[in-house]
Order: structure tokens, then C-alpha cells, then sequence
């Protein structure tokens, strides 16, 4: 029986996927030159006055929505004072007094079971720029493209109590987000890291332990590595009776295994937060809350199902799909156009999955129409494309935006139903290769494939597979 | 005694902008030393108006440093003051001059309608959210508007038009639909206990508008509104909060002033901004950083929010009874340079006549040395009253 239990709460900043920024018309993509998306108002520059992007407000209340979150009809932007050389104005403009959404919660799914976490409320703000230290003449530069760029903070409450928990949360929290197609929430680029909050005490105790911080954590696994660390740092300094145990801010070096106190400079101060003057409070009425509501996405487990109970998928399919939002739509298009489920499904799983690992692409660049590909699928199921061919244009179809059945026709790719033609090929085959056609003769089932394959090869593929059997068996047996 | 701190175009209609206001090809001041030589990038809404309305820029008129002071004193480049040592305000020495036609002003705490009223010159400060703030220097913009000074009603109520409207690139911009049409004016409420509160000759300027007004069959009654004189704690708070968070940003690593002497960013901030900043400036972003404070906020920030409520509901009550109401804009009709030497936050305590007016965005017009403080939108009404003074008056 363990002692102890650990209190955990998140705090998970996500990039919203809006074209712009939040407050100004640059673009909010990631990457690109140092300062290339930037202009005046994300610089801090006196005179331009913050207009707010709506749809970073859209997938704000998006974001609530999908935690099941109470939206606040009238959302307030509030000003954040702290003086750090990424942040040009030495205020953040985020949400502090009537944030977008309150009061959500979210079920995880452990080895113990399904776990209701309870989300406090989701605000809106803008992220802050870059410092990039330049080594050789020793100074700080700063980069701003990424200043303004929209975030949403979740809260959780401190229900959390594992390591386990916390990454259950983390993925599921990633997978509705990207469902709703709020942020592609990828820990790598930086677009979804967290704050965690930890605390001990002993188990049966409803006083909270002394609570320490960790910022911007940016991977699972070392997430994991600073809630172990940490907890048995805790227990440690709580048996030994340390003093070294307060209330603060700390860092986790992944590379050492260890978290440090941050400097009380870091961390300390009043952000003397007041309402943003020059940002009227956003009031969201009924049609607005409305057309976001029509607008969210099947929870992924919903699709599931339905996958499986009425479209006759297999469980192992189902979950291949519903890891992605773009694979799931594509999926769905592709259904509706041919009415084939399953081979979508395959087509999807094993075809689509091979080229975009071959291209080095993530499901979500995923950028065939499912339109497109349904009408592909028909095609060779209805036996006027062979397969090998249809893969050829599937091919064809990530490289450009084309037509399955207007390619197969120009480039020769539909099967042809001539069998004086097919006749022809198979006795001109025939007679170039006597060998096989005896090897045949005298039982070797082999030597009627190698017949078929030079068969089809010298007919491009376009020949259904059945017909060119029986001519061959026909012409061999004269 | 420099005017200009920036000479434009010389040419038909010039007119002057207060050194807060943007423009690309000449630099923007604030008065202040952090931002000598400070061009911006692009200009401000109201003088992209005024030259497509066929107005020249003339120039940036000197300003106190961010505009908070009295009469522009605090100017880094230096306080305005005739031989005597009266305090002047750059624009309306200009207009005095002839050398602008008009001046479009910041009205921060109210020195363009007390420098106004002391230069016996005319002076409309507009509803907020009808004219544009896009590219100007924010200081406290919950209250804030660009207003134009000229030596007749006329002029201002032109120039006026030329640059008001509903402007996308300003949040608080109101769009042309909420508008409503201004009354006549036929009865003026007199604000007793604030006119009280100014000299003899004040009040002798506001006896003599009442009577001008009382000649052209306008009713005037004495009031007292004792919510009033609130407003001018409240103002210097929430102004004081706003200008802290608003001259954060001149931090001395973007642009604007940086000290040769550091070794590190915290000495970079902080002796980029004493060095830079003057010391009427510190001691208000003391102030506004006080009333922010977690400690103050209930008690400073957030109280003095629910003053402007009471003030505007005082102000509306009264415009059921009233079409305007009339106060003087200073307690005196001459200050000096000894005055601000001897009390260095002079503005802060002359925000009795003015703070009503900046708290709740309502429009105001100076006339005959006087104030009008009128409903939304009834700016063109209190210049009607103030064009027939003009002619009639005097
Ligand atoms: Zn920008």
C-alpha cells in the first residue's frame, strides 16, 4: 500500500490554426525567415490597435465545446504586464476576468478505468516571440514571428494523480483538438506544451501538499521522466522534513534528469492584469454559438462505432482511421461516392499510408479528395481498372489534383474488353516461349503464372484477369 | 520656445498635429526623449483624412512628455512660455500665429481644452469612437480622443468632419449606424459646485457665456452634481493605470532611446527608462502601477471603474433634463512657469473641470473660455451654440 499520493494539474497551451494572427493580419504559420511574418502591431510599435481575429474565436469556443465546457457569452481580452525582451509591447493580451470557457471535463481512459478530469476554464491569448542567442558575437536576438500567434490555455483542476493520467489526458485532449481541427497539436514545433502543477500528501489527506511548477514541458516522455523525478523529490523532502520543499517555479533539464529552482526573479511579480481598453467585450449570441455548435466533429469514439456496427469495419480499421481527422473525412467522402466501406478502408490503411510515409508527410498534409478516391475505387472494383494500374493512379492523384477515370483514359490505363486483341498478345506470347508452355503441359502450375505475367505486361495491366486466363488456358490447349 | 517640433508642409490649409500622432515622414516625439527622432512605419487614420480632405500637415506641435501634464511643460524639448513666464500650449501658440488654420490634438487629461479656453480659441474634443485613434500614440485609451483646436467654430466643425467616421482598423470605433441625431440646444445645466471651485475671473467667463446664452432664449439653471468632482480621482487613476501598461513597451529593445551603459537586460530596462523618462512621467507610471496592483486593484482600479458608471448615469439623468452642460475647463485664467514649478502635478488637480468629460467619452466644445459637456453625438449642436458666440458674443 503506497503512502503517498501525487496532485496534479495542467495548464496546456495549444496553437489555435488560424490563417493570422490574433490581434494583427500577419500569417500565423509556423516557421519561415526570422521576423518574415511580422508588422507593426505584433512588434510593439505605438498606434496600431488590436483587432480581434475571429476565428481564433471560432475555435476557442471550438476547443470548449469539444471538453464540454460552458461558453461565457461575453468574453473579455485583459492586458498581462511583465517586462521579458520576446514580448514587445511588455504586455500579453489574454483573457483573465471572463475567459471564453468555464467549467469543462474530460474522460480519460487508463488501466484503471475511465476517469473523469475536470477542465477550470479555457482562456485565449497571444504567445509571446523568440530569443535566439547568437554564440559568436554574444548577443540576444529576437524573433517574432511567432508573437500574436493565438493560443488557448486549458486548466485542468488537480485531478490528476499519475504520470499515466497525465499522458491519457495529454492524448486525449490532442486527439479532440485536432478532431475539431482547433490546432495540430504537435508537441515537436512547440504548437501544445504544458505547465505542470504537483503537489504530495499522504494518502487519505484532503490538505493539499506544497505545490511546485514546471513550465513549458514539450514531450510525453519527459513529461513522464519530471512527474517521477518530482514526485520522489517530494516525498523525499517531506520524510526528511526539508525546507528545501516551497511553493515555486522549476525547470526540467531532460537531459540531466532533474528539475532546478528557477531564479525568484524568473518568476516572481505582480502581473497587474486589467481589461484591454481597446478590445469591447466580444459578445457571442445565439447564432453564433449555434454555427459553432453544427460545426464540431463526431467525438472519434462515435465514428468508431459506427464504423464498426454499420459499415462493417473491423475494429483494428476503425482505430487505424479515427487517429485522424483528414483520414476520417477522406474516409467518409470516399464511402458515400462508392459505397465500398472496406476497400476504402484498405485503400486508406495500406496505400494511402505507404505513400505518405514514402513522401514523408503526416496524415494530416493527407491531400487526395475522398471524392476522388471513392470514383478510383469503383473504378477497379467495377473491373475497368486493374489494380495494379489503380495504384498507379492513386499515385498520380497525390502529385495533382486529377480525375481517376479522365487519367485512365488518357494514359491508357482502362481495361479493354477486346479478346481479338487479347487473343493476339496471348499467341504471339505463347509462341515466343515454348519452353513454359511444356514446362505447363507437364504439370508445372509455375510456368502458367510466368505465361500470365508476360501476358499482362505486354497488355499494360488493362485486361481483366479472368478473361486473359481463359484465353490463355484456351490457346495452350489449342 | 519651440512650437514645431517637426516643420511640414508649408501650404493653403495647414494644419498642425500634436506630437502623438503619426505620420511616415516625419518623426513622432511624444515629447519625450525615449522617442527623439521616432519615425513610424506608417501614419496615423486622421492625418491620411485631413490630406485626402486637401489639408497640409504643417508640422508636430510640442506636447508635454506623453501628453499628461498641464500645458505641455514636461516637454522634453522644452515648456512653451511667453516672456512673462505664462505657460502657452504649442498648437494654440501656432494658431495665435496664423501659421496653422487648425491643430488636431490628443486629449488625454484635458490640456487641449484648458489650453483652449485660456487662449480664448475654440476647441471640439468628439464622442469617443467617432474619430479614429489608429496611429496614435496610446496613453490612456479608454478615454482618449483626438480633438481639433482652430480660431473659429467653423473651422473646427470642418476639420472635424474631414477626419471623423467609423474606421475598421479601431476596435472601439463606432460604426456610422449608431449614431443618433443631435438635439437643439434650449436648456444648459450650469455645474455650480465645479465652477465654484475656479477663481473670479473663471467664473466670471462662465457668468458671461450664461448670459450670451440666456440672450439667445437659452434656458440656464444651476445644478449641482455631487458625483462631479470624482471623476478627477478616478481619471488620474485609471489614466495613470493605462499610461503605466501603455509606455511598457519602451523598454530600450525595439527602438526608441537604449542606454550605452549595460551589462545586462535588467540593466538595459531600467537604465534605458531613467534615463529617457522625465519625472512627472515616473511618478504617474508609479501611480498607475500602484492602482494596478493586486493590493489596489478592488480599492483603486476597479472602484474608479464604478465611478465613471455613476459619473456617465449622473451626466445621463441629466441630459433628460438638459441639452448640455456648462463648466469651466481650468481654475484660472493665467498659469506659469513658477506655478509648475511649485506643483509639479498642477494637471492632475485641474482634471476637476476637465476629467468629466474624459471619463465618460462625452463631447465637449470651448467657447468664450468656457466648456460645454453635451450627450453622445451632440458635438454639432454645442458648435452651433459656439459658431452663433463667435459671431454674437463677444
Ligand atoms: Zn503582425
Amino acid at each position: 500500500m503506497q503512502k503517498y499520493e501525487t496532485v496534479i494539474g495542467l495548464e496546456v497551451h495549444v496553437e489555435m490554426a488560424t490563417e493570422s494572427k490574433i490581434f494583427c493580419s500577419c500569417s500565423a504559420k509556423f516557421g519561415g525567415e526570422q521576423n518574415e511574418h511580422v508588422c507593426p502591431a505584433c512588434c510593439g510599435m505605438p498606434g496600431m490597435l488590436p483587432i480581434v481575429n475571429k476565428h481564433a474565436v471560432d475555435l476557442g469556443m471550438t476547443a470548449g465545446m469539444m471538453l464540454n465546457c460552458h461558453i461565457n457569452r461575453v468574453t473579455t481580452f485583459d492586458k498581462k504586464s511583465y517586462y521579458y525582451p520576446d514580448l514587445p509591447c511588455s504586455y500579453q493580451t489574454t483573457q483573465w476576468f471572463a475567459p471564453v470557457c468555464v467549467n469543462g471535463t474530460v474522460t480519460i481512459q487508463t488501466a484503471n478505468g475511465p476517469k473523469d478530469i475536470r477542465i477550470k476554464q479555457i482562456h485565449m491569448e497571444e504567445d509571446a516571440g523568440k530569443l535566439v542567442h547568437d554564440e559568436w558575437t554574444d548577443t540576444s536576438l529576437v524573433d517574432f514571428n511567432r508573437t500574436s500567434v493565438p493560443l488557448i490555455e486549458i486548466v485542468s483542476q488537480p485531478d490528476l494523480s499519475s504520470a499515466e493520467e497525465v499522458v491519457a489526458y495529454l492524448e486525449r485532449l490532442r486527439s479532440l483538438l485536432r478532431f475539431a481541427k482547433v490546432s495540430g497539436c504537435r508537441m515537436e514545433q512547440g504548437s501544445m506544451r504544458c505547465d505542470v502543477n504537483l503537489s504530495v500528501r499522504p494518502v487519505g489527506s484532503t490538505k493539499l501538499g506544497v505545490r511546485t511548477e514546471m513550465k513549458n514541458m514539450n514531450s510525453l516522455s519527459a513529461i513522464v521522466r519530471a512527474i517521477e523525478y518530482e514526485t520522489a523529490r517530494h516525498i523525499d523532502c517531506i520524510e526528511s522534513g526539508s525546507d528545501e520543499l516551497v511553493q515555486e517555479t522549476r525547470r526540467w533539464d531532460d537531459i540531466k534528469g532533474k528539475s532546478y529552482a528557477m531564479r525568484t526573479k524568473e518568476t516572481a511579480g505582480d502581473y497587474r492584469y486589467f481589461p484591454d481598453p481597446n478590445i469591447m467585450p466580444i459578445v457571442i449570441d445565439d447564432e453564433w454559438y449555434d454555427r459553432i455548435k453544427a460545426s464540431l466533429p463526431e467525438f472519434p469514439e462515435v465514428k468508431k462505432e459506427r464504423y464498426v456496427n454499420e459499415l462493417g469495419l473491423t475494429e483494428y480499421d476503425a482505430d487505424q482511421l479515427i487517429q485522424s481527422r483528414q483520414m476520417c473525412d477522406c474516409f467518409e467522402e470516399a464511402t458515400a461516392q462508392c459505397g465500398r466501406a472496406k476497400e476504402v478502408a484498405n485503400w486508406l490503411i495500406s496505400d494511402c499510408m505507404k505513400i505518405l510515409n514514402k513522401k514523408q508527410m503526416t496524415v494530416d498534409a493527407l491531400p487526395i479528395s475522398g471524392k476522388a478516391l471513392g470514383k478510383l475505387i469503383a473504378l477497379v472494383a467495377d473491373g475497368k481498372v486493374g489494380s495494379a494500374n489503380g495504384r498507379k493512379i492513386l499515385a498520380a492523384m497525390f502529385e495533382e489534383d486529377i480525375d481517376p477515370l479522365t487519367y485512365a483514359e488518357q494514359n491508357g490505363l482502362i481495361i479493354s474488353n477486346d479478346t481479338d486483341n487479347i487473343k493476339a498478345v496471348v499467341k504471339a506470347v505463347v509462341a515466343a516461349d515454348p519452353k513454359s508452355v511444356e514446362d505447363f503441359k507437364s504439370g508445372k502450375e509455375k510456368a502458367l503464372m510466368a505465361l500470365f505475367g508476360k501476358c499482362m505486361r505486354e497488355l499494360k495491366g488493362n485486361c481483366d484477369p479472368q478473361v486473359l486466363r481463359t484465353v490463355l488456358l484456351e490457346t495452350i490447349n489449342g | 520656445m519651440k512650437l514645431m517640433i517637426n516643420e511640414g508642409s508649408a501650404g493653403e490649409k495647414r494644419v498642425a498635429l500634436d506630437d502623438l500622432i503619426l505620420t511616415k515622414d516625419l518623426p513622432t516625439t511624444a515629447g519625450s526623449k525615449m522617442l527623439d527622432g521616432y519615425v513610424s512605419l506608417f501614419e496615423a487614420e486622421v492625418a491620411t483624412r485631413l490630406q485626402k480632405a486637401g489639408y497640409t500637415i504643417g508640422g508636430k506641435a510640442n506636447v508635454g512628455e506623453f501628453a499628461i501634464d498641464l500645458l505641455g511643460e514636461t516637454s522634453y524639448f522644452g515648456a512653451c512660455a511667453k516672456e512673462d513666464g505664462t505657460l502657452v500650449y504649442a498648437a494654440n501658440e501656432l494658431l495665435e500665429k496664423g501659421e496653422v488654420c487648425a491643430a488636431l490634438q490628443m486629449d488625454v487629461n484635458g490640456a487641449p481644452r484648458r489650453a483652449a479656453a485660456l487662449a480664448g480659441q475654440y476647441y471640439v474634443k468628439p464622442t469617443y469612437g467617432t474619430v479614429s485613434r489608429f496611429g496614435t500614440i496610446p496613453v490612456a485609451c479608454s478615454g482618449e480622443t483626438v480633438g481639433v483646436a482652430a480660431t473659429t467654430a467653423e473651422t473646427c466643425r470642418q476639420v472635424l468632419a474631414a477626419v471623423a467616421g467609423y474606421d475598421e482598423k479601431d476596435g472601439t470605433s463606432l460604426p456610422q449606424s449608431m449614431y443618433t441625431q443631435p438635439k437643439d440646444i434650449k436648456k444648459v445645466a450650469i455645474l455650480a459646485d465645479i465652477t465654484a471651485a475656479a477663481d473670479a475671473d473663471t467664473q466670471a467667463k462662465v457668468a458671461a457665456f450664461q448670459a450670451f446664452l440666456e440672450s439667445k432664449g437659452i434656458a440656464c439653471e444651476k445644478v449641482e452634481v455631487e458625483c462631479m468632482s470624482a471623476a478627477k480621482t478616478a481619471w488620474n487613476a485609471l489614466m495613470a493605470a493605462e499610461l503605466c501598461n501603455n509606455v511598457s513597451r519602451y523598454d530600450g529593445v525595439k527602438y526608441g532611446y537604449r542606454t550605452p551603459n549595460y551589462t545586462n537586460i535588467d540593466e538595459l530596462y531600467t537604465g534605458s527608462r531613467t534615463e529617457a523618462f522625465g519625472d512627472v512621467l515616473k511618478t504617474m507610471i508609479l501611480f498607475g502601477s500602484d492602482v494596478l496592483s493586486t493590493n489596489n486593484y478592488e480599492k483603486m482600479y476597479d472602484k474608479s471603474l464604478r465611478i465613471r458608471r455613476v459619473v456617465a448615469e449622473a451626466f445621463a439623468d441629466l441630459f433628460t433634463k438638459y441639452d448640455c452642460v456648462l463648466l469651466p475647463a481650468c481654475a484660472k485664467q493665467r498659469y506659469t512657469v513658477e506655478d509648475v514649478k511649485a506643483d509639479q502635478y498642477l494637471a492632475c488637480q485641474e482634471a476637476l473641470f476637465t476629467a468629466p468629460a474624459s471619463i465618460t467619452g462625452l463631447p465637449a466644445v470651448i467657447a468664450g473660455g468656457v466648456q460645454l459637456v453635451g450627450p453622445a453625438f451632440s458635438e454639432s449642436s454645442m458648435l452651433d451654440v459656439a459658431q452663433c458666440y463667435g459671431k454674437e458674443g463677444k
